[in-house]
């Protein structure tokens, strides 16, 4: 199959994909449950693909993504509360200090700015660091800036520890699934191009890629900008997903379940991520809720069913994972249609292979 | 003299904060130092510790229950590096770093299903709880014994170190792990050693620590943790002394921040110290000197 005729059937694909999502949001009722996945496995699937950027891609093991989800989602709310709601959303900071709304697109744009400037400068001094204690450095970065953004001097812009709201937000499940697409291929392009090669030559050994003239301290930073970037994005979404932002939200659990999508998914494939942080959150939002509940069958009990199980079982899941299956879903290999056209012509290839026999 | 007065009980708060950051950095140190892993799952350690006292003071006496609280915690931590760390030995060091991270998530979530997610009252444990006055201001007893009862314990594991075998074993472990192993050392039993250690260490610790934060919630191990790992490497990772100095210092100041009305900071002081002494010195205060090998 040729790389063109490869590229139409997958935007072909994708078309479709947007196609059904329409028709469902057109015939079933709105709040059903299943568009709370997808809106939701859509946000997770972008900031899971960008934290693969950066652990699975180039080897730099970063624990800052709440960090820069928190910075996306504050920038996105502060600059496009509308003016009019400002009074009653910054009550306790007569107005606020901005006094403006932008364009939502404005807007999300504005939160992946903001989380790369600031991931620029973080990386400035974190990225010389190694491993684990690159790993410690950006997970207390994170913390830093969430105890600076709940700080009361900062008030009149964060809104100090209360909420914000009344900002725009979407209804259709469509706009997720856009934005984050949109992005996904763009880190997909990055990857496929000369940084990509380089960021997995700075992977598989520092050293040999250095010997080949790659600029080690300009490719990490290219990395951590980048990844910052559409986490602050993806920030935005969850916060357009969640209609109100706290910085309490955005704690270092959030960056550890990220985490386990991506090793789930499989540390360095794309797709993988995708794939597992729509699992992830089928299950922890929609078919193992069901271990949240008091059940009974008849008048038994069932026992250690109530409230947080859930969590239980799924944290044993995602263990079993780590340990036994530590390739993932994906391993490092990429979901696509050419692979598996292989698969079944190769499959029936060795059938007849046999028949000959 | 007015304003020693005035930041006292900061200042004493601190020690003691300090003393029980110390008992946890141990475990991080040590760890590190023979397996080169940061086990994120220690505070949540320290965390089980409080809850498993909290359910065993209420049906038994504490003179009973602290023994038992010590004995379960040791073989939670010893159980943890056997199931989720040691069939990772020959994994990339990321595995076995996402394998702590999924202990600290799984224990996080099996303390939220235990206890509903309410805060548990920590039990006040006789004399210890007692309040007394030191120089005019008023405190817990527990801020004097802590202090106290780190030096204790950390000379004894100096010693265990230094003058036995299994301290040995432990010090030819952190130096070189293969070349141990080829001269005899039963790897294995150093490692789940070292577990135990850093876990009666964590243990003592939460009877400490909650003696004088009350309220035990399923991520009260998180920022502890966190912070004792800070001071491991502030004192030099692999070196015990250091995680003492380092976890005193982080106590003491962050207690200062507090008095100083800049609470918000008290944790973000913490990481910023982290930041600044991994670029200016990473090897900690009395850390050995590394050379990475090409």
């Amino acid at each position: 199959m040729t790389k063109k005729k490869e590229t139409i059937i997958n935007v072909a694909l994708i078309a479709g994909l947007l196609v059904i999502l329409y028709i469902m949001e057109q015939l079933m009722n709105p709040t059903d449950m299943i568009f709370t996945v997808l809106k939701k496995g859509a946000i997770y699937a972008l900031v899971a693909v960008s934290m693969n950027l950066l652990n699975g891609f180039t080897g730099l093991f970063s624990l800052g993504q709440a960090g820069f989800m928190l910075l996306g989602a504050y920038t996105y709310g502060i600059l496009t509360i509308p003016t009019e709601q400002r009074e009653s959303v910054y009550q306790y900071f007569d107005g606020g200090i901005v006094q403006f709304a932008v364009p939502v697109a404005i807007g999300i744009l504005a939160a992946g700015v903001v989380a790369a400037i600031f991931a620029y400068l973080i990386g400035l001094p974190v990225l010389r660091l190694k491993s684990d204690y690159l790993a410690i450095a950006t997970l207390g970065f994170a913390e830093i800036i969430r105890a600076v953004f709940q700080w009361d001097k900062l008030g009149p812009l964060t809104n100090g520890s209360n909420l914000l709201r009344s900002y725009p937000t979407f209804k259709s499940v469509l706009f997720p699934f856009i934005v984050s697409g949109i992005c996904i291929a763009v880190i997909v392009m990055l990857i496929n191009s000369t940084y990509g090669r380089a960021f997995k030559a700075i992977r598989d050994d520092e050293i040999a890629a250095e010997a080949m003239g790659i600029n080690l301290a300009h490719h990490k930073r290219i990395a951590f900008t980048v990844s910052s970037f559409f986490a602050g994005i993806s920030g935005a979404l969850l916060a357009m997903y969640q209609t109100t932002i706290q910085a309490s939200m955005f704690k270092s659990a959030m960056t550890y379940e990220i985490l386990l999508i991506v090793v789930i998914g499989g540390i360095g494939s794309v797709t993988g991520s995708c794939i597992s942080s729509f699992l992830f959150i089928t299950c922890s939002e929609w078919i193992l809720r069901f271990l949240d509940n008091d059940t009974y069958i008849g008048d038994f009990h069932v026992p250690l069913l109530r409230s947080g199980f859930r969590k239980v079982v799924f944290s044993i899941i995602i263990m079993i994972i780590v340990l036994f299956f530590r390739q993932g879903i994906m391993g490092t290999k990429e979901f696509s249609v050419a692979g598996i056209r292989n698969f079944f012509v190769r499959k029936s290839n060795k059938e007849k292979g046999r028949k000959l026999q | 003299m007015e304003w020693f007065n005035q930041n006292l009980p900061y200042f004493l708060a601190g020690i003691s904060v300090g003393g029980q950051y110390a008992l946890i950095a141990i475990g991080y140190t040590m760890v590190y130092g023979i397996l080169r892993l940061i086990n994120f799952a220690h505070g949540d350690i320290f965390m089980v510790a409080g809850l498993i006292m909290v359910y065993l003071s209420a049906s038994l006496p504490i003179y009973i229950s602290i023994p038992i609280m010590i004995v379960a915690t040791v073989i939670i931590g010893f159980l943890i590096e056997r199931v989720a760390y040691k069939p990772l030995r020959q994994a990339p060091r990321m595995s076995i770093m996402i394998s702590a991270i999924g202990v600290s998530y799984l224990l996080q979530n099996l303390a939220l299903y235990i206890t509903g997610g309410l805060a548990q009252q920590y039990p006040a444990i006789p004399w210890i709880s007692d309040t007394i006055e030191i120089f005019g201001s008023v405190t817990k007893r527990v801020t004097v014994i802590t202090p106290i009862l780190t030096i204790v314990l950390v000379f004894a594991l100096v010693f265990l170190i230094k003058k036995t075998k299994i301290g040995m074993a432990m010090r030819a472990a952190s130096k070189d792990f293969e070349t141990s192993q080829l001269m005899g050392i039963k790897i294995n039993s150093v490692i789940s050693m070292t577990f135990i250690i850093g876990s009666f260490l964590a243990a003592v610790a939460s009877l400490l620590y909650f003696s004088n934060y009350t309220g035990v919630v399923p991520t009260s191990g998180a920022m502890p943790g966190l912070k004792a790992f800070v001071a491991a490497v502030f004192g030099g990772i692999g070196s015990i002394p250091g995680a003492v100095i380092g976890a005193f210092i982080i106590g003491i100041c962050e207690n200062i921040i507090k008095g100083m009305g800049m609470t918000t900071f008290s944790d973000a002081f913490t990481f910023a110290l982290l930041i600044v002494i991994l670029i200016a010195k990473p090897t900690g205060l009395f850390g050995e000197k590394v050379t990475d090998k090409v």
